[in-house]
């Protein structure tokens, strides 16, 4: 498979402190989904900007479609459909009205646009509101519609920011199965962003964990998982004060044991077999067990893992920042 | 068809769309056009008619003739309505010029910009298309001034013609390409509408007074009329004056207001379409 998008050491410093994006590399395949997976702040958005030819990198270079971002960024953006994280449609014109401004601005003939733009807008099951302004959209339908202006110019290349940010569950579900057929019926190319982890998990081939600007780790979900090399149990026990992970770690098959509170996260190997053990050597030494859980590794584990933080968090933020994306200021 | 002629053609495709973008947000909202003829409309009803000069001297018993011979030396015209009135539209023209730099904020702000750049959409044309949409308002907003003032009392030259509203228009074109590309160009990396707003409040006043919009310059302390002599203003002003209300026009003088006026257009529309090669993307 070709490498359609080739990152070699990509920076950007804003107001000469802030190191947003730092030094990062990597390759993306014709035809496969990428996903860059991260906390607030990582740097996922800017990494986009800087692809999609707004951001100009501090240094490092980049090629899209074999069009280098910063000699050849005409290039670069006639081949590339963008969806962004905030939703940018105009909310004083209708669906059509916008679909049609996105499809002039990359000087598409009416005749040919009007089609395409009937076309997507049943894909994305619109078209019974192309007339309706857009302000009386809801968050979902903005999401689609920002979707559907995004593929107008038939791209190679789609740049998906959160899709599915501030979605409830049934929405997201609903965008992913888009954003999958979309990839099957144009043979798309997908880079997309996101701090859903079963999000991730569902729809990239490939994911990168990017913190702090940096990418920790980048595989595809299920090399993820094994890479975190055994099953996790989680064992709680009445009282917080009685350090027991010296308990544990003497069992065999036991690799680590965090502590948090009264709470251990043992990675094992065979779980299902190492588990008994673990109990009965607490038991035996008078500890009383309140809670147990067996899990295979998931996302949640592996970005626990490499990121030290569970992705939870964060996720209490969302209100928030979905009522930020429909107005955001940048500065 | 030429790869050139291709790209010579979508550059205007989304030159024009992103213009008629603007335009339509703007006749949508019947609104806005309200608001923006308010406020002429209410400085010539009060400004204007309170401000009766012509009365000063019939209330001091200085003959009709007189009074009048003295208004034409000072105006122009006999009456201060009049002139008044046709600095009005400068003053419609300045507000509108100078509030076009406000929605390219917006844009930055609400995430469109973004979306434009990552477009093959002309850096230029992004720009251009703001400063032709505030051109394209301003210029029907002057023509609706220009009815009202009518309505108002305002009167024609005897020698008027449709030719002479032709020329007006003109004139308040250049000035108002010069001015929307100027406060386009000071908004180009704003993200902080506060800021634009601040610009805006600073000099739109200052701009009016030390033009001859409301007051003839050369009666102006020597200081205010060197400022009004570098002032676009009072180029468009005077062009418009000579066209619609003044009995004799003076050509050489209108020749200078409209060289003056296109020289202004040409520099900052061509700094406008240069800076956002430069600075539109950060
Ligand atoms: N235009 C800018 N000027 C200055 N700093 C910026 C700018 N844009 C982003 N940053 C900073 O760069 C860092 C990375 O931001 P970025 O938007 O890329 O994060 P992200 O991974 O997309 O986060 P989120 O999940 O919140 O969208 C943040 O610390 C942010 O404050
Ligand atoms: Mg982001």
């Amino acid at each position: 498979m070709e490498e359609i998008i080739q990152v070699d050491n990509l920076t950007k410093v804003f107001n000469k402190s802030l190191t947003a994006v730092d030094h990062v590399s990597f390759s993306v395949k014709e035809g496969e989904i990428f996903g860059f997976l991260g906390p607030n702040g990582a740097g996922k958005t800017t990494t986009i900007n800087m692809l999609i030819t707004v951001l100009k990198p501090t240094s490092g270079t980049a090629t899209v479609c074999g069009h280098s971002i910063q000699k050849d960024a005409n290039g670069v953006r006639n081949s590339i459909g963008v969806v962004p994280q905030e939703y940018t449609a105009d909310e004083d014109l209708t669906g059509m009205e916008n679909i049609l401004l996105c499809a002039d601005l990359y000087g598409i003939p009416r005749s040919e646009s009007k089609k395409r733009a009937q076309e997507l807008l049943e894909l994305v099951e619109l078209t019974k509101f192309a007339d309706k302004r857009v302000q009386t959209y809801s968050g979902g339908m903005r999401r689609r519609l920002e979707l559907a202006c995004g593929l107008i110019n038939r791209p190679r290349v789609l740049f998906l920011d959160e899709p599915t940010l501030g979605l409830d569950v049934q929405t997201r579900a609903a965008t992913w199965s888009y954003i999958k057929r979309l990839k099957e019926q144009y043979n798309m190319t997908i880079f997309m962003t996101t701090h859903y982890l079963e999000e991730a998990d569902n729809l990239c081939d490939r994911i990168a964990i990017i913190d702090h600007g940096k990418i920790i780790k980048l595989d595809s979900p299920d090399a993820l998982k094994e890479s975190i090399d055994g099953d996790i149990l989680t064992v709680t026990t009445k009282e917080d004060d009685n350090d027991v992970s010296g308990l544990i770690s003497k069992v065999p098959k036991v690799k680590e044991v965090k502590k948090q509170n009264s709470t251990y996260r043992v990675k094992v190997e065979k779980g299902e077999e190492t588990a008994p053990l673990i109990l009965n050597a607490l038991m035996k030494n008078g500890v009383t067990i309140t809670k147990l859980s067996l899990s295979k590794p998931t996302l949640d584990e592996v970005y626990l893992e490499y990121t030290g933080k569970t992705i939870r968090e964060e996720e209490g933020t969302d209100m928030f920042r979905q009522r930020i994306t429909l107005r955001r200021a940048r500065h | 068809m030429t790869q050139e002629n291709h790209n010579a053609k979508s550059m205007f495709h989304g030159f024009w769309a992103l213009t008629n973008r603007d335009l339509k947000k703007w006749y949508k909202e019947p609104i806005l056009l309200f608001m923006s003829i308010i406020q002429p409309v209410l400085w010539m009803g009060l400004f204007g008619r309170a401000m009766n000069i012509g009365a000063i001297f019939t209330n001091n018993n200085v003959p009709p003739e007189i009074a009048n011979q003295l208004m034409i030396q000072t105006f122009g015209v006999g009456d201060y309505f009049s002139f008044m009135a046709v600095g009005m539209l400068s003053f419609v023209i300045v507000f509108t010029a100078m509030f076009s730099g406000m929605s390219i904020v917006w844009d930055r702000r609400l995430g469109f910009l973004n979306k434009a750049l990552s477009t093959p959409v002309a850096r230029g044309a992004i720009i251009m298309s703001k400063v032709l949409s505030a051109v394209v308002r301003s210029l029907i907003q002057a023509g609706i001034v220009i009815v009202l003032a009518w309505l108002l009392g305002m009167q024609f030259s005897s020698s008027f013609t449709v030719l002479h509203l032709l020329g007006t228009f003109a004139a308040l074109f250049l000035m108002c390409l010069g001015l929307a590309s100027l406060f386009i160009a000071i908004a180009i990396r704003s993200t902080r509408w506060e800021t634009q707003m601040a610009v805006v409040n600073l000099l739109n006043l200052p701009l009016i007074f030390t033009s001859n919009a409301l007051f003839p310059s050369n009666f102006m302390p020597d200081w205010l009329q060197t400022i009004s002599r570098i002032n676009p203003i009072t180029y468009g002003t005077d062009a418009a004056r000579q066209l619609l209300i003044l009995s004799t026009i003076d050509t050489s003088k209108l020749i200078m207001d409209f060289a003056f006026l296109g020289g202004f257009a040409l520099v900052f529309a061509t700094a406008g379409i240069i800076l956002s090669w430069k600075y539109l993307s950060k």
